[in-house]
């Protein structure tokens, strides 16, 4: 029986000066790599393959497969680009991750790209987070030093350059082909696929696009194995991952746990929901992840466990609301995210999340109209699936989900505004003033 | 009137502003423009970091930065002016010294940075998008930010202050103003803005040793593992 959490990745968050490599390397840090130059680069895919490692930042494609889908016949360059645009409201792992310990990434790099035949290598890191873009070129440099990147690895013949490349704003660049767009200084707009990136991606080059968290996870699949990957998680969903708990619990945090574990037993685990209170709902990977309520406290965290409740595991951002919290407040507040955030490029995203706003606003000020909640499922239908990537696809899962749990609530917007159903002073952490309602 | 005048509901949008055409880029910023360009396989690449090397230099993505970009990269001022006025980062009027970001994306607003967001207008005088006159402050209502952990969330030239309060709001602020030393919650002493927008260019400032590590909410499930003793199993074991 696996224990209930298992900190790999997070393991040494908590070391002195964990960022800097003497730390990582006394922790048994870049010693993977050598195992991986002792293989072929079809052995280290397939190993991948075998530990059912599936992509972490949300859509939980298998890892070792994606890599797979390098021609190996094309004579352009082999890319890899590491998505580090974390932006999905709620999700919050990679950041500590690239903070605390970047070395493991860079190790994962060094990894990935020997396996899929790259020399140049990149991680695209959201622009808003300074001190985690200084570890992580802080972390290059030293890797660079030391020799394990550059001309000739470890003696191995292999070489690789990588490049850290700061974002500018754009949480539409999380999209593996609005971030290529974007990472050739263009504006972020996904591209309509086929082709697939990993025939024409980047410089219209084959390329592999992971997650932070996904090639974090290689270098303790190389040094440990394949079936000690697999035996943490679940039937189809292996391994340890990381999973972000906030919002109105006692103690919100990071949580390294097998795959299948429960927001039940995260919760016993962390104190619970805030004193005095009880949980109404929470999203089990982001804000584009349909929310679920409390009868779904004991569904496993995995990918086949959310999808038989109509949700998704997203990328493990549990966001939990308690009684206090009005359900169309939010919703509004998530769809004026996403109507920000859509990059123009399809109407039905652009312009639906326009009306979308437009009618929320009406439901938060309870001045709706009779009907206007089929009205806002109807522009919520004539959005998804409609648009270019999975951005519209996000805007309209809250809404659905969210009139899907608590209909009533939307109803009451026809006579009565939110913040009088839910004084909005009363969800703050701190004393704020009756009857504010910013 | 004809009754079907255009009505922009983004008032804010629009093009980088060609009537301030002050500049301090000279060739020391030519050269390192051309640098960044240098790093990429292809030279357009390094567009991003060129405009907030630009942005370090003059406060703002101005009108000789963009023409500096497009000199540089063989490119039109259209297509880095399409660039430049796609990302939110970069500004079309100055940002103050200290350029101060409150999440109000849902999780962030419903916790508390609504009325964060509130107090800040209240204490500096100036709307989100507004520069103080005195230059000191720029206020910004920014989406999340991936620290929903240490929610509510403020960031000062996008470093962390996490798990913000009003009365620690107030009192960060007062410190900056006194031009007081202030660290971050997880990253290094407080800079500037501009300084910020060097090393986002990619111009490392020798920081990265400052700060934790992590911060208590990322340490917390490691915490709880080591109490009870609990960790991934021995891959001695599961090689058997």
């Amino acid at each position: 029986m696996t224990d209930l959490l298992t900190p790999v990745l997070s393991a040494n968050w908590g070391d002195e000066k964990s960022w800097d490599i003497a730390a990582y390397t006394a922790s048994g840090g870049y010693a993977a790599i050598d195992k991986a130059f002792a293989m072929t680069p079809d052995e280290v895919t397939n190993l991948v393959k075998d530990a059912g490692l599936r992509g972490r930042g949300g859509a939980g494609f298998p890892t070792g497969m994606k890599w797979s889908f390098v021609p190996k016949d094309n004579p352009n360059p082999k890319y890899l680009v590491v998505n580090g645009d974390e932006s999905e409201p709620g999700t919050c792992k990679d950041i500590p991750l690239l903070m605390a310990s970047p070395h493991t990434l860079v190790e994962g790099m060094i990894i990935a790209s020997y396996a899929i035949g790259c020399h140049t290598a990149f991680v695209y890191i959201r622009g808003e987070v300074l001190h985690v873009i200084r570890r992580m070129r802080h972390a290059v440099e030293q890797a660079y030093a030391a020799g394990h990147l550059g001309k000739n690895i470890h003696g191995s013949g292999y070489d690789l350059d990588i490049i850290v490349h700061a974002g500018a704003g754009a949480y539409i660049c999380g999209e593996e082909t609005a971030l290529l767009d974007s990472l050739e200084g263009r504006r972020g707009q996904p591209r309509l696929r086929p082709p697939f990136p990993a025939v024409a991606g980047l410089y219209a080059s084959p390329t592999v696009i992971n997650n932070v968290e996904s090639i974090a996870s290689v270098p303790c699949i190389v040094a440990n194995g394949a079936a000690w990957f697999s035996s943490m998680g679940t039937e189809k969903s292996k391994g340890m991952t990381i999973y972000s708990l906030s919002g109105h619990v006692a103690r919100p945090g990071q949580f390294e746990a097998p795959l299948g574990i429960t927001l039940r037993e995260l919760l016993d685990l962390s104190g619970g929901i805030r004193a005095g209170h009880e949980l109404k709902f929470w999203t089990p990977g982001g804000s584009s992840t349909p929310i679920l309520t409390g009868e779904h406290l004991d569904v496993p965290l995995d990918y086949e466990g959310m999808a038989s409740v109509g949700s998704m595991l997203g990328t493990k951002a549990l966001q939990i609301f308690d009684e206090t919290v009005s359900v169309v407040r939010t919703t509004l507040r998530w769809v004026e995210f996403y109507k920000h955030e859509s990059c123009g490029k399809c109407t039905p995203c652009r312009e639906g999340s326009w009306w979308l706003v437009q009618l929320l606003k009406k439901f938060e000020d309870g001045v709706a109209e009779e009907g206007d909640v089929d009205k806002l499922l109807d522009v919520c239908d004539n959005i998804g699936g409609k648009s270019f990537c999975a951005l519209a696809d996000g805007a309209v899962a809250c809404v659905t989900s969210a009139v899907r749990h608590f209909r009533p609530e939307f109803e009451a917007g026809y006579h009565t505004p939110a913040y009088e159903l839910f004084p909005y002073g009363r969800s703050a952490l701190f004393e704020v003033a009756e009857g504010s309602h910013a | 009137m004809s009754g079907h005048e255009f009505q922009s509901f983004f008032p804010e949008s629009g093009e980088v502003d060609m009537t301030d055409t002050s500049t301090n880029i000279d060739e020391t910023t030519m050269a390192e423009l051309r640098e960044l360009a240098g790093r990429y396989p292809q030279p357009r690449s390094a567009l991003l970091p060129m405009l907030h090397l630009v942005q370090s230099v003059d406060g703002r993505v101005s009108p000789a930065g963009i023409e500096a970009c497009a000199q540089v990269l063989g490119i039109t001022t259209a297509q880095v002016s399409g660039v430049a006025t796609f990302y939110t980062m970069y500004r079309r009027r100055p940002a103050g010294r200290h350029h101060i970001g409150v999440c109000t994306t849902a999780l962030c607003a419903v916790m508390g940075g609504d009325a964060l967001l509130d107090c800040v207008e209240a204490k500096l005088g100036i709307h989100p998008d507004e520069t103080t006159a005195d230059g000191a402050f720029s206020l910004e209502r920014i989406e999340c930010n991936a620290a929903c952990d240490f929610a509510p969330v403020m960031m000062v030239n996008w470093e962390f202050m996490d798990n913000m309060t009003p009365d620690k709001a107030e009192q960060l602020l007062d410190d900056l103003s006194a031009g007081k030393d202030v660290k971050a919650s997880r990253g290094a002493t407080l800079t500037s803005w501009r300084e910020a927008e060097r090393v986002l260019a990619g111009f490392p400032d020798g920081r990265a040793d400052e700060g934790p590590s992590a911060g208590e909410a990322s340490l917390l499930g490691k915490g709880i593992a080591d109490a009870e003793g609990w960790t991934a199993p021995n891959p001695e074991v599961t090689k058997l």
